[in-house]
């Protein structure tokens, strides 16, 4: 329990350093923190519910999707300024760096293990930003259509 | 009448280059195209060019009025950082622009300062940002809590070399090459010195600031909104950088 109280603040952090890296405007960069914790809760909470490697991640892309799209409309901002430090608790670094390692070690099978869950992370996470983006547009949709704009 | 009608010419050849020079700071900025096409039509849109067309890609820009007499404008994109802020102040310009705050010159002359306009972080903040991503991660990927402050430190080390190779060299794959060496070597050295327990943990922390998340997002989005020209370029920028980090990371497994 105290270890997962240090994780959050932990990601919390990684997201405005990020953020800090990039250049986000000083009043994005406590939301980019708390997108980033959103997401990596979600995440957590499915990794030690449900288990595997997909679910998690499709979920974690989907809220930080959702979500910075929602902050993006409050805080009149582009939604990319808060996506992208939510990503960085995600991203499959310790899978990539064993690829890395393995395949300098020569030694290729277990290289190819990690390359393969690399591989599947990423396309997860993306999927996730996808199904996001299209709930978004049908909100949009559904906004117009609602007030009678016809388009 | 011959008046009004040059008038009118050099109006709409303004909104052009407005449009252009708009387009080009937001896509060396890092931002995803979708949203550069959209802001360059609603520029237009609000300035009267109602038939105006735009060509965007990774490395450079093509549009054109719709009007006879001004035909189109070429923009060139030589290179390409991430600064959030640039993005965030041209939509806000242009924002600022369709509610009618500012006028086209005004827009224009903000857009060629936009350097002057736009506060960057102080170096010593970037860098703290760097170990910022790097100590944390550790914690968060691998549970490895003893290893927060050497982590922290390489990771600063890590993007003090990228970014002053950046200025130096100007090749981007060059410079995280080396970067990648320099952590690798120095998590090595500081475990067998005691300071670290895992070299592993510390290398992936160490690397967290240069992987490329963002063109790898953007990869994705700018593939699956259609644009199959910036997509792709972009998914091979992302995978460059990454063979660039991880060859750094063999050599120094391998040397030291």
């Amino acid at each position: 329990m105290n270890l997962f109280i240090i994780k959050c603040i932990c990601v919390y952090f990684s997201g405005i350093g990020f953020g800090l890296i990039v250049n986000l405007p000083h009043r994005a960069l406590n939301v980019a923190g708390i997108t980033a914790t959103l997401s990596w809760l979600v995440y957590y909470v499915i990794i030690n519910t449900w288990g595997g490697l997909g679910a998690p991640n499709f979920f974690g892309g989907l809220t930080i999707g959702l979500v910075s799209v929602v902050v993006a409309h409050i805080k009149k901002m582009p939604s990319i300024l808060f996506d992208v430090p939510g990503l960085v608790p995600l991203v499959p670094g310790g899978q990539a760096y064993n690829t890395i390692k393995n395949f300098a070690l020569g030694d290729y099978r277990v290289a190819f293990n990690y390359l393969s869950e690399v591989v599947w992370i990423a396309g997860s996470i993306a999927l996730g930003f996808i199904v996001a983006e299209l709930i978004n547009k049908i909100r949009i949709k559904i906004k117009y259509v609602s007030r009678g704009w016809d388009k | 009448m011959a008046d009004n009608a040059t008038r009118q010419e050099n109006y709409d050849h303004l909104v052009l280059n407005t449009c252009v020079l708009a387009g080009r700071i937001m896509i060396e900025s890092g931002s995803e195209m979708s949203r550069v096409n959209d802001t360059i039509m609603r520029i237009a849109q609000n300035a009267g060019l109602k038939d105006a067309q735009v060509y965007a890609t990774l490395t450079g820009i093509i549009m054109s009025g719709g009007v006879k007499e001004v035909g189109a404008e070429v923009g060139s994109i030589d290179k390409r950082a991430f600064d959030m802020e640039k993005v965030a102040k041209v939509n806000e310009l242009s924002r600022e622009y369709a509610a009618k705050k500012i006028d086209i010159y005004q827009f224009r002359d903000d857009l060629i300062h936009i350097n002057d306009l736009v506060a960057t972080f102080p170096l010593w903040l970037q860098t703290v940002g760097a170990g910022l991503v790097s100590g944390t991660l550790v914690v968060v990927f691998q549970n490895n809590l003893p290893d927060f402050w050497v982590t922290f430190i390489v990771g600063m080390f890590g993007w003090l070399v990228y970014y002053f190779l950046n200025i130096y060299i100007q090749i981007r794959f060059l410079s995280e090459f080396l970067a990648a060496v320099v952590v690798g070597a120095l998590a090595l050295i500081a475990v067998k010195n005691g300071i670290g327990v895992k070299a592993d943990d510390i290398i992936i922390g160490g690397m967290m600031p240069l992987v490329p998340g963002i063109p790898l997002t953007n990869a994705v989005r700018d593939a699956l909104s259609g644009n199959l020209i910036s997509g792709p370029a972009r998914g091979i920028e992302a995978l460059i950088s990454a063979c660039a980090l991880g060859f750094g990371v063999a050599i120094a497994l391998h040397f030291f």
